[in-house]
């Protein structure tokens, strides 16, 4: 997402966005460490503190407005991209951030994020994805895999989950990345590619609640075990991954494969990255990729140009002006068949 | 059609004869241009000097199957040469363009008032389309009546035979021959149509020849035609000086809105999703694009509301749009404009409920909701426009409460007022009233839950302004720093105080006005669309000589100061509402008066006869001063 920029450089530090209200997650929580990088992210995006505005739901994940010295507005449950669209329809100079849960943007604002990602309104949505409620203290969310047991789900859900990405791709996202709470550099950068695009960009954190679904994604997160179990997308280079760099995916058809590089097979018949391509089909693909029969992609998987919906409605207002002048209204209040009484 | 002392005109040839009120409706299959002919007829009554007032009725079905009954669309006008406030209790004449529309309409005519059918239609496949055994015009159906019969649909094909048009074009311009006879009957100019034809077709020629002929052709056929001994002139009302133009309640609502942006130099946010009867807002917003008005049509309800509340928090007037249903979907969101004290505006176009019920047909079934339909104690300030005209004025009034008391505004309409007409005295700009808008831009002093000590208003600091940067939200807010709080002694004021500044409202409108002796044996106090029947109903008791006095209230919540004082200088009062005693029920339990309602729940508006019967009934002494 993009602003005006400032011609002079804002002398801040990460401190200056830092609230003066106690942070009140619990110890441990991976929201702390998106809320950092967050503040982190902000002095460097050389917009003055003034102009930038959090938005959220309810949650644990929608306190963060809080903790952030900018505007901000914790809303109501689900509802943050509808206050969100028209804050930035009506102040295009603003930059505006959506901070929203798994249960918030994809259960009761399912709908909401829906229509804001295909209008492409230039904000920048951050869903954090933990698999559970935890506000509500550890009910199954729409993202809980199939047959988790929670206290709403003793014999385990039935309820098929949803993908935040191939949700978002099927929308026609502009810009839909995946990234880790844990993984404090990929997450910055991530962040901050998130906040240079112009539209939406819809940004999917994996987020540890460490008290109700504590270790949700350390098969494949942890130090460990993550270079073997993710890959990171990078535009135009093929996709490796592996401690060794010897592992790779190609496609097959629509069917992604995950093959060791050695003497049949080398880096050029692998899939290569683009994630400026006008069709979201391959993102799909990349999207559905999961642990343990596939390396869980992370990084960018889609970053596309289209105009935002706040410009198309600017330019709309303008064209109206050129084309029939400044409103006025006396002329518009006397407009059509009037007569006078004397 | 009643003469000055309310007879029936008898009717003597070729002569021109004086009324000072006619009601027609004009009645066909929703594809037969009923609602053109009526506007048309409208505005051409208007611009000669009638006083005016309409009321459409839309089928509910957009397609319902030609001919048949759920199928017509009808449009009444009353025009007059004084001052009305209804579109009148019933015709006295009512065109029928084919079956469907004599049998859903004649309920209606009273006996002795004038049918025009269109012979033409009666067919026998159109008649069992209207589930008519036999023919009505044949059958003694009619007797009663006064009929003239008309085959409007081949006399005007026969007009159009050299148009070039096919048959189907052709038939379509029917309604135009229709208005051009009643153009003749009541002595109105054809001009106004003519040019109004000559625009709206002007990039179909044909069209727009085919219609202006047919027109005329209806029009000289009155004159040669022996079938009317006489026709009719209804002279110019006495209206107040100035210039008018015709305008429905939603079209004066936008234009009311449109107005309080340009009064406060603030831009215009619509946010909405469609709706009858609302959607008239959107469309007419849209169209004010250069005005600098963003509308945005919104996924649902809820989101509709959510951007208004973005737009305010921005420093634009936030503005939502919707009916009963809708508002149902925006309570919660409401509930959060309230805890964040940002002025949005709901325009609330009430319609029959409960749950869809029947879009198309009036009600004020949705008081209750607009007052109380929200969790947590939750009070909104409610403003309610009683005429078409008046809602440009309540609009602009809904925005003013809303900004100087940063208190979400319920600009309460219905249907009926919504999508009938009345003539309007334009306003110039210089005279509307000035508002103005105080950001907070000092951070010396800025506390985001700090009061203005009048109003009890926070403080509307917006995102750009520096050093102001803060939090709001849904959670409740400590006093004066609007930090999250769950203090008990804390909540307990911060509840006291939404209610007070709404409560302080009432020092900022007028006291309500009575008609009539200030104090007597009956006050008939009415609300929203109730006013125009309810007025006229008093106003002919009152000639009668009974003592019975009128007060309408515009404003709902705060009600205006001096209500409970005005009440209690009556014997009784009777509430008409159309609801089951909603506005009843506030006013017994808050001044604990004995008052007493008449409730209709039709869909349709009162009649003046129904709440001038009732007032009959509860009168118990004459005028005693003179
Ligand atoms: C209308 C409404 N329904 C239900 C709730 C209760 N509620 C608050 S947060 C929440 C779920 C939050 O889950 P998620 O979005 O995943 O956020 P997390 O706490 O996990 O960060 C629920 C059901 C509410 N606040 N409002
Ligand atoms: S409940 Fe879970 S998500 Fe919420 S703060 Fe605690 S650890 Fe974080
Ligand atoms: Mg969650």
């Amino acid at each position: 997402m993009t602003t005006e920029t400032v011609t002079e450089p804002v002398p801040l530090a990460r401190k200056d966005f830092v609230s003066d209200q106690e942070v009140r997650w619990c110890p441990g929580c991976g929201d702390y460490s998106i809320l950092a990088q967050t503040q982190k992210l902000m002095p460097d995006l050389g917009i003055p503190r003034e102009k930038i505005v959090f938005i959220s739901g309810i949650g644990c994940s929608s306190r963060l407005p809080y903790y952030m010295n900018t505007y901000g507005f914790h809303s109501i449950h689900g509802r943050a991209p509808t206050i969100a669209t028209g804050l930035k329809a009506s102040r295009p100079d603003l930059q505006v951030w959506v901070i929203t849960g798994d249960g918030d943007g994809l259960s009761i604002g399912g709908n909401h994020l829906l229509h804001i990602l295909r209008r492409n309104v230039d904000v920048v949505i951050v869903l954090f994805n933990n698999r559970i409620y935890g506000l509500t203290k550890g009910q199954y969310s729409p993202t809980s895999e199939m047959g988790k047991r929670t206290k709403s789900s003793p014999m385990g859900t039935i309820d098929h989950p949803v993908n935040p990405l191939s949700v978002a791709l099927g929308a026609e996202a502009t810009f839909v990345a995946r990234s880790l709470d844990i993984d404090v550099h990929h997450l910055l950068t991530t962040l901050d590619r998130a906040a240079h695009h112009k539209g939406t960009s819809f940004v999917e954190v994996y987020q540890n609640c460490n008290v109700f679904n504590d270790g949700a994604f350390m098969e494949f997160a942890d130090k460990d075990v993550r270079p073997d179990r993710t890959i990171t997308l990078e535009h135009g280079k093929p996709l490796v991954f592996g401690k060794d760099r010897n592992r790779g995916v190609r496609l097959n058809g629509t069917t992604p494969e995950v093959v060791d590089l050695g003497n049949d097979i080398a880096e050029g018949d692998l899939l290569v990255h683009d994630e400026t391509r006008e069709d979201p089909a391959v993102a799909y693909i990349l999207s559905r990729m999961q642990y343990p029969q596939y390396p869980v992609p992370m990084g960018v998987f889609r970053a596309v140009q289209r105009p935002t919906y706040d410009d198309l409605m600017d330019q709309q207002i303008q064209d109206a002006i050129s084309r029939e002048g400044e409103g006025d209204l006396e002329a518009l209040l006397n407009e059509g068949d009037t007569w006078t009484v004397e | 059609m009643t003469t000055k002392d309310g007879r029936i005109a008898p009717p003597r040839n070729g002569e021109t004869q004086e009324l000072d009120r006619v009601t027609i409706r004009f009645a066909g299959d929703s594809g037969d241009g009923s609602q053109v002919a009526g506007l048309q007829f409208t505005n051409t009554a208007a611009l000669i000097g009638n006083d005016i007032s309409t009321v459409p009725d839309f089928p509910a079905e957009i397609r319902a199957p030609a001919g048949s009954l759920p199928g017509v669309s009808s449009f009444q006008v009353s025009f007059s040469s004084y001052d009305i406030h209804t579109p009148g209790d019933a015709p006295d004449v009512l065109v029928a363009m084919n079956p469907a529309a004599l049998k859903t309409n004649l309920p209606d005519l009273p006996k002795g008032g004038t049918v025009i059918v269109n012979t033409d239609e009666f067919t026998d496949a159109n008649l069992r389309k209207a589930a008519y055994q036999a023919n009505p015009l044949e059958d003694g159906t009619l007797s009663g009546y006064r009929v003239i019969e008309v085959p409007i649909t081949s006399m005007n094909a026969r007009a159009l035979k050299d148009s070039g048009l096919n048959t189907k074009q052709i038939d379509r311009s029917k309604n135009f021959f229709a208005l051009g006879l009643m153009f003749w009957l009541y002595e109105r100019p054809l001009e106004p149509t003519l040019r109004w034809i000559d625009q709206k077709f002007s990039k179909n020629p044909a069209v727009s020849t085919a219609n202006a002929d047919t027109l005329k052709a209806g029009y000289h056929f009155g004159e040669t035609a022996e079938l009317f001994p006489v026709h009719y002139r209804v002279p110019k009302a006495d209206l107040a000086p100035g210039r008018y133009r015709s305008i429905t309640g939603n079209e004066a609502t936008a234009l009311g809105f449109l107005a309080a942006s340009r009064l406060t130099g603030r831009p215009l946010f619509y946010g909405s999703y469609p709706i009858t009867p609302a959607s008239d807002i959107l469309q007419e917003l849209a169209r004010f694009k250069n005005f600098g008005v963003k509308t945005f049509q919104a996924e649902d309800e809820i989101s509709a509301i959510g951007s208004a509340i973005g737009a305010a928090f921005g420093g634009c007037l936030g503005l939502t749009g919707t009916s009963g249903p809708g508002l149902a979907l925006k309570s919660e969101s409401l509930g959060l404009a309230v805890m964040v004290e940002l002025p949005i505006v709901v325009a609330m176009i009430q319609r029959s409920g409960p749950s869809t019920g029947m879009p198309t047909k009036t009600e004020q079934a949705d008081l209750l909701q607009a007052m109380f339909g929200r969790n947590g104690e939750c009070p909104v300030a409610i403003v309610a426009p009683a005429t078409p005209a008046e809602c440009f004025d309540m609009a602009i009034e809904a925005f003013r409460i809303a900004l100087r008391h940063m208190v979400p505004t319920i600009f309460l309409s219905d249907g009926y007022l919504g999508t009938s007409s009345e003539p309007w005295r334009l306003p110039s700009v210089a005279d509307l009233p000035t508002m103005r808008v105080d950001f907070a831009t000092d951070p010396k002093t800025f506390h985001p839950y700090s009061r203005d000590p009048e109003t009890l208003a926070r403080p509307w600091a917006i995102p750009g302004t520096p050093g102001l940067e803060h939090r709001i939200g849904g959670l409740e807010k400590a006093d004066i720093t609007g930090n999250v709080n769950y203090d008990a002694e804390n909540h307990d004021r911060m509840v006291r105080f939404r209610a007070e500044k709404v409560a302080r409202i009432a020092n900022d409108i007028p006291d309500l006005k009575v008609i009539g002796e200030e104090e007597g044996s009956l006050l008939v106090l009415g609300w929203g669309s109730t006013y125009g029947p309810a007025l006229s109903a008093v106003q002919r008791a009152r000639t009668r000589g009974l003592s019975v006095s009128h007060a309408h209230l515009r404003y709902l919540n705060p009600f205006p100061a001096n209500l409970g004082e005005v009440i209690s200088r009556f014997d009784r009062i009777l509430i008409p509402e159309m609801n089951l005693g909603q506005l009843l029920m506030l006013v017994r339990a808050r001044y604990l008066v004995d008052a007493v309602g008449l409730n209709q729940v039709t869909g349709r508006p009162f009649k003046i006869a129904q709440i001038e019967q009732k007032v009959n009934e509860l009168v118990r002494s004459k005028v005693t001063v003179g």
